[in-house]
Formats: structure tokens, C-alpha cells, sequence
């Protein structure tokens, strides 16, 4: 008796949670918008994609699983050569096709090192995932008849989407399809997490002791998020290599994950849109400091960190979270509908 | 082989004489410092300065390296580490990262991007046989001195009363602190020698390893896995794993040139699955 009216319960809470609030709408229609609003910036959208989609990935693992990871470009740099080198020696030649392939074969490789990655303590995983990232640069490397090692994959030539639609030289098509793809992703990802699986994931985070105590396989929710975000790195490693036609060693390197992290930090972690609105923060801070300082952005990139790091992470998440709060008041009012939505996930 | 062999261990004690300040931070206060590679960095260009464009000698310039990365260490500790001991991994990983871009670009900015070179003494350049074997001098010199340093080190860790109180705090940092350990000022002092060490290991290196703006960021890894390799609760445990490190990495770069430094990533992570604590540290997990 009791136990259905709990189910009950816990059912409408999951449902309450997972309900799109008028903020997310509006920021993916904003994000749709933009194909029409800024047509001459299509490369630096695109790129703001794919960095969103990978952002994203990190954010399901650190966010949700508590994993600290500094070799996401693993399965990133390894499903782009997956996917550059199908394109070239015509084995999947439809793109749609090929991203998925290079999503399964990247969470494949997640799943394998996933149990490596899960031993030890944050140090371990930290120098693991780094070793992960560098072993398989190492690699490429070596292979270079087959990569073109430090030259880069060259001669990648990809066909139309859907036999149709062709990437031009503008990015337009390029930047659409990145977009759609980012969409869809993060409506799968969305799903998982706010899913009863992503609840015990949360718990797992939290006290993973306690979480084993109540009967949540502590090893094997790990595995399957670690799996499953490096399915989403894969794919937007992929959709890089697609787009540019161009795969080089430097998508296994260390700067590409260390800036994730710094992406992941300036959104904030644990609700999805931080990996999306870190990379839109993070590209068109890049691109105007690279315009003021090409050579040295890199110094006030770090400069960002140290300074997040000092102010607090929880203090600024504070800040936005309030903020967010305000905003969805307003627009709750706007719409003339009682203010009654539930409290903002973000911790 | 046997000038492998010796070349090996020169690399290796260069590696110990980097990373131990590194593992003293990490045993004590749990801090992941990825920062450690741009002390020596600083030791290592401070010595081009001095040695290059002021003419100061060698055999000077090599100590006034040491002294001002360490007072650079003690003067970042004391500002700005202290802020981050208590935060989470994540927080002190992204921190030091943040550290390590701004002193690579800093360098560029300041020093220009080249591969800077330590005008060495004539008398330390050249070879000598012994027994057949070839030894570089230079390296003979960094073999004498990081093995004095190490005994040097072994013997203030062991016999003096500093050496018992930095046991003691990291052994059991509260308990330290409970006894009227200054734990703060012993981990002050010991991060700005562990840095002071790093700087002399960077202006001896730079020879050897090479010193550009990106050395934090290439030498990190290598650090990073003396460390773990080696364990964090006892000196003897990274001196092992950066000799065993130094002696696999040149043989691997000189017998299989092509698979680079894929050898030495493999059997980190072999080690760290192996035996998460350390190859060498105690049984007891902290």
C-alpha cells in the first residue's frame, strides 16, 4: 500500500524534474536562431558545437559521476581518425552513418578503459586517463603510413550528408548539422541523467559507500557512464573531422583536455548546460583575446582559472544559480503563470 | 649498453632531483601540484640569464638558481598555494594548470620561443673512458650532484629534528599539529626547497632535457609518474622509480626510436593498476 503510493511519489518527482522549463526552450530556440542570426560566423559556431558536445561529455562523467578526468581527448582524437580514415578508404561513406560508427567504437575504447580508470584514487585516475590520452597520441604517431602522423590525415574526402546536402565552403551545412547532432545528444544525455539511473548516479557521486549500502552497483553505474561519455567525446571528435575534413595528432593532446576542463569550470559542473554555455563563454573569450594577443592567449586563459579557482567555484555557482533563479521568476511572470516552479538543480 | 646504461641514470637522478619536491607536497598536504615543471622552468632560465648575458660562472650560477626559485616557491606559497590546500582535486589540478599556461606564456612573451642553451664550462664538456665505456662529463658532474643531494636529503629527513617533524606531519597531519607541530611553516619551508630543488634540477637539465617555453608541460607527465610510481611516503621510493624511469627511457628511445615514449606510458599505467599506492610505498594505505 504504502510502497505504491512511494513509487508513486518518487515517479512524479522524476517526472517534475525531467519537465523542460521555459528557459531551456528558449535557449535551444536561441540556439537554432542563430543559423539565421550570425551567417558570417559559421566556423567559430561550429566550433563552438562541437566544443559544447564534448564539454558535454566531460560534464556526465566529472559532473554526475565525480570522475576527474584529464584524457577525454582519448576517445575524442580516436574516433576522429576512425572517422577521417572510413571517409578516405570509402569504407562508411554516408557521415550520419559513420558518426554513429565513430560513437560506438570511441565508447567501446571507454568501456575497455573504464575499468583501468575506476581503481585509485583522483591521482591515479588523473595520471591514468592522462597516460589513456598520451599512449594512443603515442600511437598515431607511430602509425604514421596509416595517420600521416605529425602531418596530419590529409586527402579525407567527405560526401554529402544524406547523399544531399554538401559541406560548403561557408560552414553553413556544416554548422547545421553539428548543431543538430549537439541537439540530439543532449536530449539522449538529458534523458540518462535525469532518468532513476542518473538519480543513483548522483548518489554514487555523493557517498559511494552508502550508495553500495542501499544496492546500487557502484562499479557497473560507473562503467556505464564512463562508457557512455566517451561515446558522446567520440562523436564530437568525429563531427570535427568530418566538417574540416582534416584530422591532426593534436586532438590527443593535453591542452584539448585540460581547456575541457577549463570549458566545464567557467559553465559550471553537474547540470548539463554548463559543458554548453562554458564553450560559448570560452570560444568568444578565445577569439577576442587571440585577436588582441595571438601568441599568448594562453596566458590569460590561465589566468581565468587561477582566478575561478581562487574566488570559488561554489561562490560563482552560487551567483548563477541565483541568477538563474531570477530569470525563470521573471519569465515564469511573463508568461502569467503562478511561481511555483521547482527549486534550480544546480547545486 | 653500459653508456646507456649511464646515461639512463644521469636522466634518472635529473628526474629525482625534479619531481622530489613534488612528492614531499603531494605526501603532506595531498596537493596536486601540475605547477611543479614551471619552478624548474624558472631555475633553468635563471641560470641562462645569469650564466649567459651576465657572465656569471657555471659552478655560481647553478646555487643562485636554486636560491631564487626557491624564494619564487615560498613567495607563490605563502600568496597564493595557501588558498588551495583545503579545496577539492579538481580545484587544485585546474589551479596549477592555470599556473603552468601562464608562466609558458609568460616565458614566450618574455624570453621568446627558442630552445634556450646554458654556455657550459669547457672543462665539463668532452668525454672520458673509463673501462670502455664513454661517460660525458657534464653528465658525470649531474650524476656527483644529484647523488649528493639525495644523501644529502636522506640524512635531514632521517637525523635532523626538522627531518622528524616533516615525518611526523605527514605521516599524520593532525596528530603533528596536535603535538605543537607547526605543520603550515614545516610545509612552507619544504615546498619552497622541494621548488629551489626543482630549479637546480632545470638549470643543470637544461642541457640534457632542453629548455623551452613548454617544459612544464612536456616534463609534467614525467613528474607526475616519478610520484606515483614511487610512492609519496618516503625518498627512496621516487629516487627508485626516476632511475628505473630515466635508465627505461633512454633505452627505449634508443633501442624501438619510434614507439617514443609509448613504452614508459604503458608500464605507468601497468604499475597504477598493479599497485595504485606506489611500486614502493608502504602496505598500509592512508
Amino acid at each position: 500500500m504504502t510502497d505504491t503510493v512511494l513509487t508513486d511519489q518518487v515517479s512524479a518527482y522524476l517526472k517534475r524534474r525531467a519537465r523542460w522549463s521555459p528557459l531551456e526552450i528558449a535557449f535551444w530556440v536561441f540556439a537554432f536562431a542563430t543559423i539565421w542570426l550570425f551567417p558570417g560566423k559559421y566556423l567559430i559556431l561550429k566550433d563552438t558545437a562541437i566544443l559544447a558536445l564534448f564539454a558535454l561529455s566531460l560534464d556526465l562523467i566529472l559532473g554526475y559521476a565525480g570522475i576527474i578526468s584529464l584524457g577525454q581527448a582519448a576517445f575524442f582524437g580516436s574516433a576522429g581518425y576512425f572517422a577521417g580514415l572510413v571517409a578516405k578508404y570509402g569504407v562508411i561513406t554516408e557521415p550520419i552513418l559513420a558518426l554513429i560508427a565513430a560513437g560506438f567504437v570511441a565508447a567501446a575504447l571507454g568501456f575497455v578503459t573504464s575499468f583501468l580508470v575506476l581503481r585509485g584514487s583522483d591521482l591515479t585516475r588523473l595520471m591514468v586517463t592522462l597516460g589513456v590520452a598520451l599512449m594512443l597520441g603515442e600511437v598515431a604517431n607511430r602509425y604514421s603510413n596509416i595517420t600521416g602522423g605529425a602531418d596530419g590525415l590529409q586527402g579525407v574526402d567527405i560526401e554529402p550528408i544524406l547523399g544531399r546536402f554538401r559541406f560548403d565552403l561557408y560552414g553553413h551545412n556544416g554548422y547545421v548539422y553539428c548543431l543538430i547532432v549537439l541537439f540530439i545528444c543532449f536530449v539522449i544525455a538529458r534523458r540518462v541523467v535525469y532518468s532513476p539511473f542518473g538519480l543513483s548516479l548522483r548518489s554514487v557521486k555523493g557517498n559511494p559507500l552508502r550508495a553500495s549500502a542501499i544496492g546500487i552497483p557502484v562499479k557497473w553505474r560507473m562503467v556505464a557512464i564512463y562508457t557512455f561519455s566517451a561515446g558522446i567525446a567520440g562523436i564530437a571528435g568525429a563531427l570535427l573531422t568530418q566538417t574540416t575534413a582534416f584530422c591532426s595528432l593534436d586532438v590527443f593532446s593535453l591542452d584539448r583536455s585540460a581547456d575541457l576542463l577549463l570549458v566545464l569550470i567557467i559553465g559550471g559542473t553537474g547540470y548539463l548546460y554548463g559543458g554548453l554555455i562554458g564553450a560559448v563563454i570560452y570560444k568568444f573569450l578565445q577569439d577576442w583575446v587571440a585577436n588582441l594577443t595571438p601568441q599568448y592567449w594562453q596566458f590569460w586563459i590561465g589566468l581565468v582559472l587561477v582566478t575561478i579557482v581562487l574566488i570559488g567555484r561554489d561562490r560563482m555557482q552560487g551567483w548563477i544559480a541565483s541568477a538563474r533563479a531570477t530569470i525563470e521568476n521573471l519569465g515564469a511572470r511573463m508568461v502569467a503563470r503562478p511561481a511555483k516552479l521547482a527549486a534550480p538543480d544546480g547545486k | 649498453m653500459l653508456t646507456i646504461l649511464f646515461d639512463g641514470v644521469a636522466y634518472g637522478m635529473l628526474l629525482f632531483v625534479l619531481a622530489c619536491g613534488l612528492s614531499v607536497t603531494l605526501g603532506l598536504m595531498n596537493f596536486i601540484n601540475l605547477a611543479h615543471g614551471a619552478f624548474a622552468m624558472a631555475g633553468g632560465y635563471c641560470t641562462v640569464i645569469l650564466v649567459n648575458r651576465f657572465g656569471v660562472p657555471f659552478a655560481l650560477g647553478l646555487p643562485l638558481a636554486f636560491l631564487v626559485t626557491a624564494l619564487l616557491g615560498g613567495l607563490f606559497e605563502r600568496t597564493l598555494y595557501v588558498h588551495v590546500y583545503a579545496r577539492s582535486h579538481l580545484d587544485q589540478v585546474l589551479f596549477t594548470i592555470g599556473l603552468v599556461f601562464m608562466s609558458v606564456a609568460a616565458v614566450d612573451y618574455t624570453m621568446g620561443s627558442s630552445q634556450q642553451f646554458v654556455q657550459i664550462p669547457d672543462a665539463l664538456q668532452g668525454q672520458i673512458n673509463v673501462a670502455g665505456i664513454g661517460m660525458g662529463k657534464y653528465r658525470l658532474l649531474i650524476i656527483a650532484v644529484c647523488g649528493l643531494l639525495t644523501i644529502a636529503l636522506q640524512l635531514i629527513l632521517t637525523k635532523t629534528r626538522f627531518g622528524s617533524r616533516l615525518r611526523a606531519a605527514v605521516d599524520d597531519q593532525r596528530v603533528a599539529r596536535g603535538l605543537g607541530i607547526n605543520v603550515g611553516a614545516v610545509f612552507g619551508i619544504t615546498f619552497a626547497f622541494g621548488s629551489g630543488l626543482a630549479g637546480l634540477g632545470g638549470a643543470l637539465g637544461a642541457e640534457i632535457l632542453g629548455l623551452d617555453p613548454t617544459f612544464p608541460l612536456k616534463y609534467m607527465i614525467y613528474f607526475l609518474i616519478v610520484v606515483t610510481v614511487g610512492g609519496t611516503s618516503s625518498i627512496t621510493g621516487p629516487f627508485l622509480a626516476s632511475i628505473l624511469l630515466g635508465i627505461g627511457d633512454v633505452a627505449g628511445k634508443y633501442y624501438v626510436p619510434k614507439l617514443g615514449a609509448f613504452v614508459i606510458y604503458a608500464i605507468m599505467i601497468v604499475v597504477l593498476i598493479w599497485r595504485p599506492q606506489g611500486l614502493f610505498a608502504r602496505s598500509t594505505a592512508r
